[in-house]
């Protein structure tokens, strides 16, 4: 709290207090963050507000005379009657209503010069409440460039307020701006607004039940809330001060335990007579905007250059607006939103962003790889044999490996994100996708975070952030694990090179080697992608009736200049993003890789046990002496005789141990125990061990199925896993794998939850464990469904 | 000529009358600017058909034909 103005006297006496927490307000878009990165540096610390999935951003800012001030961003909003979470911490904070945050001495208001009218809404809206303010007057180039110029003496006049040009992106201003904020900062003067009566009625009695009476015993108390604070300090505009701050209480639903905390009971008190009397915030609302709009007339008259004013006036304006110079953006806009060539870049630019995800990110997630390979072998070459160089090979290295193997998806998705988002084509990506996506009741801004989705739904979900109505926000997060990530690849090519015959389907051959075409296998992995999205759009549809139900959230969305991008935005935004991934997702998959690690390797098998004359690779998945009686049926002596014959014997004792190890953990207990639940999607407990395995990523089921086969490290491509698996029979002799098995956990994995850093992702982003543990509940129902539908349904039909 | 929103051609000026509907919708957009005696140009239609395009008060808006439709407007005769 503001402790150097907490003593009303001193304040009073001496109103000229170099303010310690400044709040940033602005509508979206004005270059709020771009000026915060400005004038912060990289000395900003980004969380959340307890409770809710806003981001808070704060920053330490440099004042004259050695001075540190804290800055905090906060969310973008048009109005301080706020309509959507993010809106509502906008207003809380200023009016000092949220506990986790002391309200700010000072407000720094952005402003787009080249959007005044509609930027001074707002701002006036913040000067009313009193708190002492300072206006940036941003993207001046960008005004003048369309030829207006706003004269800043006069606004200053006619706002009470200090005004300083700034240009954010090329830092221009700054330094006018930081002696601005250093020096003496008395409340505005914001122009009078004019209500109808019995609203100006209301408010004065709202504003007499604010304003603390000196005498009064609780005046301590009443001076913590900031606004209180700051009416004191300047009597005359004390009662300016608790008037805005009325009206605001008017107009917005605050939570009454929270005006009762802050305000007391008489505010309270006088907020519901006026409910009583009809003055609900939504019959305020339109009063407000047209008694607004009104003030602000005359005030843009007389500081904008008259040949480009809009005015309150619709005939003045008619006209000026007929005939406005062509921008660059509309001549932009007339290519990249036509009818023809707009959809035409758009799907370019949306296959170049997948493909960088898809395959340029594979480079640098090799080199992780290589990395963690090398690191495992360093230790394994160094450290003696024993339980601690397994936690740190397989548990630590393997799991702080599974968490850096995303950062090149992420930090690639980002940068283009970034570069879109700062161009302003993210807004015109989401104008000509939003009635596609409209169809089954999501946002225009759903379809990037749902295409990046098919590269890893991690950074998919990060990216859901440019949704602002939650509902839409929690649907899109929702559905985006359906879609095929490039995890699931690795295992669509294991059961489709392996049970799937190459038949050539339609095309031509050129020769030997060459055909154009398709064949099966190209039409399995595809119909395995299609299959995702038709299960992603009808959730999305089916979420939209049910939990998240409710009239369509408008679309309303500004479609704001196009600009070159802003390298240092992109580079924080890249930053931000990997560093919030590393910091609260990274930790929670980290621990849950070890609990998996140690799932599948303990309790630890004793190797002497196995030291029998019989020892081969067929051995090692027949169960030992006490354990659940055999379930598969071993393949014959002879075969494996003749296996261990023909490979060394040294590494076929390893990888029986490997096996029995694999079936003796607690993991492959559980998979045993889960087999008579898989067993009617056609899986055995062997299969239920890579679908455990499958939880750190997917793609380990491929390395899961090779140990617990016991045919040593195997990847999609290799051919003694294949043998291995063909041969693999159920008690009653019938082969497990068979072509209809294999669709049917390719349908599985198509539909289940099997990633336990996606979820570690929507922890973080929706804040809570509940949106987590749904998304895992509902996809392993989805799958099961499915899956027991393919298999049965084939069964029936005499495929299996 | 009174109309809706979202029955202007692209190119045709219009003031905008009264706001219907939603009245979350409604609000945010008169705060927006979109007030009774408001200037409103229709520029386009997303090549789907939905949504359209407008400015007023020297920025540019989408909006979906359905909100579009709770715009009365008085459309200028451009000529
Ligand atoms: N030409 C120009 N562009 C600017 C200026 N300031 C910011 N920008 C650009 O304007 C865009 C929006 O800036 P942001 O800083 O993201 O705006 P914001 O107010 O934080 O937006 P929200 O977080 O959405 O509320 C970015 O593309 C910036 O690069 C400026 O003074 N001139
Ligand atoms: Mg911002």
């Amino acid at each position: 709290m503001a402790t150097q103005i907490r003593n009303p006297q001193s304040a009073i006496r001496n109103p000229v207090v170099a303010p310690r927490r400044i709040a940033l307000m602005g509508n979206p878009n004005a270059g709020k963050t771009t000026l915060f990165n400005a004038l912060t540096g990289m000395r900003q610390k980004v969380g959340n507000y307890p409770g809710v999935t806003v981001e808070k951003k704060e920053g330490r800012l440099r004042l004259a005379g050695e001075v540190d001030a804290s800055l905090l961003d906060l969310p973008g909003t048009y109005s301080l009657s706020p309509k959507s979470p993010d809106e509502e911490i906008a207003r809380d904070v200023l009016l000092g209503l949220r506990e986790d945050t002391p309200p700010p001495d000072a407000v720094l208001v952005v402003v787009d010069a080249s959007n005044l009218e509609r930027n001074l809404y707002l701002t006036t809206q913040v000067l009313e409440l009193g708190i002492p303010t300072v206006v940036a007057l941003n993207m001046t180039d960008v005004a003048r460039a369309n030829g207006k110029t706003v004269d800043v003496e006069n606004l200053s006049r006619a706002l009470g307020v200090p005004v300083v040009e700034t240009v954010a992106v090329r830092g221009a201003g700054l330094d006018e701006l930081r002696a601005a904020l250093s020096g003496s900062l008395a409340p505005a003067r914001p122009p009078a607004l004019r209500l109808p009566e019995n609203v100006e009625a209301a408010r004065s009695a709202i504003a007499e039940a604010l304003e603390p009476s000196p005498d009064e015993a609780e005046h301590e108390e009443a001076a913590v809330s900031g606004v209180a604070t700051l009416s004191a300090a300047t009597p005359g505009a004390a009662t300016s001060g608790a008037r805005g701050v009325a009206l605001r209480l008017l107009c917005g639903g605050a939570p009454d335990e929270a005006l009762r905390r802050v305000f007391g009971p008489l505010v309270a008190e006088a907020l519901e007579a006026a409910r009583a009397d009809g003055l609900t915030p939504i019959a305020l609302a339109a009063t407000e905007a047209q008694a607004r709009y009104a003030m602000l007339g005359p005030v843009m008259a007389r500081v904008v250059a008259p040949v480009a004013a809009p005015s309150a006036k619709p005939d003045a304006t008619g006209t000026s607006q007929s005939k406005p110079a062509r921008t660059f953006s509309d001549r932009a806009d007339a290519i990249l939103t036509h009818k023809a060539w707009g959809l035409a870049i758009f799907a370019l630019i949306t296959l170049l962003v997948f493909k960088a995800i898809f395959s340029w990110a594979s480079v640098p997630m090799a080199l992780i790889e290589g990395a963690q390979t090398w690191l495992g072998d360093q230790v394994m070459a160094r450290m003696a044999d024993g339980p601690l160089r397994d936690l740190l090979v397989q548990g630590v290295i393997a799991g702080v490996g599974a968490v850096l193997i995303f950062l090149p998806q992420i930090l690639v998705l980002f940068f283009f994100i970034g570069l879109l988002e700062d161009s302003g084509y993210m807004a015109r990506a989401a104008f000509l996708m939003d009635r596609m996506m409209g169809k089954v009741g999501l946002h225009g801004r759903a379809f990037i975070p749902l295409m990046s989705s098919f590269a890893c739904s991690i950074p998919g979900i990060m990216a859901t952030r440019t949704i602002s109505s939650r509902r839409d926000r929690m649907t899109t997060i929702l559905i985006a694990p359906l879609m095929s990530c490039s995890a699931r690849l690795p295992v669509y090519w294991l059961m489709i090179l392996t049970f799937i015959p190459n038949q050539r389907l339609w095309g031509v051959s050129l020769g030997e080697r060459f055909f154009i075409g398709l064949s099966l296998h190209e039409v399995v992995v595809f119909s395995m992608y299609v299959l995702g999205v038709v299960a992603a759009m009808g959730m999305a549809w089916l979420f939209k009736k049910t939990l998240f139900k409710g009239p369509p959230p408008p679309l309303m969305l500004e479609l704001p200049p196009y600009k070159v991008p802003a390298w240092r935005n992109v580079l924080v935004t890249m930053w931000e993003r990997a560093s919030q991934f590393l910091k609260r997702a990274g930790t929670i998959i980290l621990a849950i890789s070890i609990v998996l690690w140690f799932l599948l390797s303990y309790p630890k098998v004793d190797a002497a046990s196995l030291k029998g004359p019989d020892i081969s690779p067929a051995a090692g998945i027949r169960p030992g002496p006490g354990h659940a009686p055999p379930i598969a049926e071993e393949p014959s002596n002879e075969e494996a005789a003749e296996e261990a014959a023909s490979s060394d014997a040294a590494s076929a004792r390893e990888e029986a141990l490997a096996a029995a190890q694999m079936r003796d953990s607690f993991g492959g207990r559980i998979g045993r125990v889960i087999e008579p639940l898989i067993a009617p999607l056609g899986f055995n407990w062997k299969i239920g061990i890579g679908l455990i395995g499958a939880m750190s990523a997917r793609e380990v089921f491929v390395s899961t199925m090779g140990n617990v086969y016991a045919v040593g490290d195997a990847d999609e491509t290799s051919s003694p896993l294949k043998t291995a698996m063909q041969r693999d029979r159920w008690p009653d002799g019938r082969p497990v794998w068979t072509p209809l098995v294999a669709v049917s956990l390719l349908v599985y994995f198509v539909l289940a939850m099997q990633c336990i850093s996606t979820l570690a992702v929507v922890k973080r982003e929706t804040n809570s464990w509940k949106w987590p543990l749904f998304m895992q509940v509902y996809m392993t129902a989805l799958a099961w469904l499915a899956a027991f539908a393919v298999y049965q349904g084939g069964r029936l039909l005499g495929w299996g | 000529m009174q109309t809706t929103l979202d029955t202007l051609k692209p190119g045709d000026e219009a003031t905008v009358i009264e706001l219907r509907g939603e009245p979350e919708t409604t609000g945010r957009l008169m705060e927006m600017g979109l007030v009774a005696g408001t200037p409103v140009t229709l520029l386009k239609f997303a090549p789907l058909g939905d949504p359209l395009e407008i400015t007023a008060r020297g920025y540019h808006l989408s909006l979906r034909r359905q909100e579009a439709a709770g715009i009365l407007v008085e459309l200028r005769t451009t000529d």
